[in-house]
């Protein structure tokens, strides 16, 4: 009970924090939270279903592209855009994952960063005419809610990190259900998963959609926090950010993806002023996190069923 | 017409001959052994009769339906379930959640019902859990509900696969070498679940190489050797056939 008093008044205190800080740092927290639903997508891919999936960057440059297109060509609402952002990523994700859905560890790692590449390479070159090659794309206007326009940090804060719990409460829920099982079940074991009747194909298939759902969505977020796009924020070393933020904060687990984005995106900022210093010290420390502790910081809780209590109360 | 029927099944490795024409019924009902020595093609044949590999020739007729290049998750769910030789669990998982995945096969919730849980979706989830626990203690490992599989002793882990699979509500289960690794004691538990789960109607085909336990809990035997079917019967009259004691002992050339 203690413990949930105490996150409550932790979440509290953080969503009043932007009455107390600077932009600056509220904007270190938007970014801390654009990357924590980002790698809370690839989690659903890496770290629930145990594919090794590094081109996550290529799912959320297709939703923040579709957006800029579409807001800067026909002035479409960028709030409008978000579902519609998440669902050509989401059918961008079917189509590459489909013929290499069966491909298995290392295999499917390296078709996915072929995959990133391919997608910056393709952005730069002004593919279709439409994504304005390297200079990316400007003039993407802000979401307007209900005739609020969303604009400053602050605004930005409330909109990022809304978003990011609804997408906690969902995917938690999916978490805890069939789905989130079938996902675990082939994680641990495939070929047992489809001996007892998992589909795992399709599941495999279902985790890289709804993954890249969600960073299509988030790409829409990127597009209209930064009004200007350009391929350089797709590349292939954003994807190892997130694949080194669900890894570090441990696979699998909500909690821990949170609490990595923080360290990863939130520490450097802190330590700014030892500019190139801090990054040596930060490829040390994760080299030592896998070493000491491989299942990452919180390892995902083991779920909780109503039968376990009613077993309790019967030794009693 | 017979619950399983093999006609004329191969599968060749290369240029090697696994299973070499093999035909055989299993009766629904009936407890069927699968013998023979190490490389007779036993589990090829376990193999594909539950859709792992693809016959190169032959029929696998399961309840009225071919079975032959149909998916694993699909012949699941039309009724056959399996154990592995080499255990192969969900080890992170706990043991309610490694029986529940046998139901899996048998729920309909889809990504949106998971994520809105509407009223028949936790419905489902608790019949879910009941018919695994109902299995759970089928084999007598009720009391371990929360333990992760990987904690569970080595005949356990065996009993959790053989509820795992039963989770699945199978017309026939596959049991690839149940008694490895089990003591004698256990072995004696295992024989006595054998027949209570054909006293459920459930029909079982084992492969086994411990022959007490072959000859004692099966009715009809087929035995193998170098892929090919060399003998069927009822046990005494394998025992006694020239053949599988040539197979199993060799025979002196003179």
């Amino acid at each position: 009970m203690n413990r949930k008093y105490i996150t409550t008044i932790i979440v509290i205190a953080f969503f009043l924090s932007p009455l107390f800080l600077n932009s600056y740092w509220v904007d270190v927290l938007n970014n801390i939270g654009i990357y924590a639903i980002l790698a809370l997508s690839l989690n659903f891919i890496l770290g629930d279903t145990g594919l090794f999936h590094m081109g996550h960057a290529a799912f959320f440059a297709v939703g923040a592209y579709t957006t800029a297109i579409l807001n800067t060509m026909y002035h479409i609402p960028i709030i409008l855009l978000i579902p519609f952002s998440g669902i050509t990523a989401a059918i961008f994700a079917y189509l590459v994952a489909r013929p290499i859905i069966h491909l298995r560890g290392d295999y499917l790692l390296i078709v996915t960063i072929g995959i990133v590449e391919i997608v910056r390479i393709a952005l730069i070159n002004n593919i279709f005419g439409l994504t304005g090659g390297s200079n990316g794309i400007f003039g993407i206007s802000r979401p307007n809610l209900l005739g609020l326009v969303i604009r400053r940090p602050e605004h930005f804060f409330y909109y990022i990190w809304i978003f990011l719990a609804i997408s906690v409460f969902l995917f938690e829920r999916l978490r805890n259900s069939r789905f989130g099982r079938a996902l675990n079940y082939i994680k641990e074991d495939e070929v047992a998963a489809e001996g007892t009747g998992v589909n795992i194909a399709r599941y495999k298939l279902i985790a890289f959609v709804i993954g890249a759902f969600w960073a299509g969505m988030v790409g829409n977020i990127y597009a209209s926090k930064m009004t200007i796009i350009s391929p350089e924020s797709f590349t292939f070393w954003e994807s190892v950010v997130y694949f080194c933020i669900v890894i570090l904060g441990g696979s699998g687990s909500i909690s821990g993806v949170i609490l990595g984005s923080f360290l990863l995106i939130g520490l450097p900022e802190i330590f700014r002023e030892f500019s190139q210093a801090r990054m040596l010290a930060f490829g040390l420390a994760m080299i030592i996190m896998m070493i000491v502790r491989p299942q990452g910081l919180i390892p995902p809780p083991p779920r909780k069923y109503d039968v376990y209590m009613d077993k309790k109360f019967a030794e009693n | 017409m017979a619950l399983l029927h093999l006609k004329n099944l191969t599968k060749y490795f290369g240029g090697l001959a696994a299973v070499d024409d093999v035909s055989f019924d299993v009766e629904e009902g009936s407890i069927v052994g699968l013998i023979g020595p190490n490389g007779a093609g036993k589990t090829t044949v376990f193999n594909l009769i539950t859709g792992h590999y693809v016959p190169d020739k032959g029929e696998i007729i399961f309840d009225g339906q071919n079975l032959v290049k149909k998916p694993t998750h699909q012949i699941v769910s039309l009724g056959i379930a399996r154990t592995f030789q080499t255990i192969r669990l969900f080890k992170e998982l706990s043991v309610l959640e490694n029986a529940m995945s046998g139901y899996h096969c048998r729920m309909k919730a889809g990504i949106f019902a998971c994520m809105f849980k509407p009223r028949w979706q936790r419905e489902e989830e608790k019949r879910a859990i009941d018919i695994a626990i109902k299995e759970l203690e089928f084999v007598g490992l009720k009391v371990d509900l929360e333990q992760k599989a990987k904690n569970l002793s080595y005949g356990n882990q065996r009993l959790l696969e053989i509820a795992r699979a039963l989770a699945t509500s199978p017309k026939l289960i596959i049991l690839d070498e149940p008694a490895g690794g089990m003591n004698d004691q256990e072995t004696q538990e295992l024989i006595q679940l054998i027949r209570n789960i054909r006293d459920r109607k459930i029909t079982v085909l084992l492969i086994e190489h411990d022959m007490n336990l072959v000859m004692d809990v099966c009715e009809y035997i087929v035995v193998l050797d170098n892929g090919k079917k060399i003998s069927e019967g009822s046990p005494e009259q394998v025992r006694e056939d020239p053949r599988v004691i040539e197979a199993y002992l060799g025979i002196d050339e003179e």
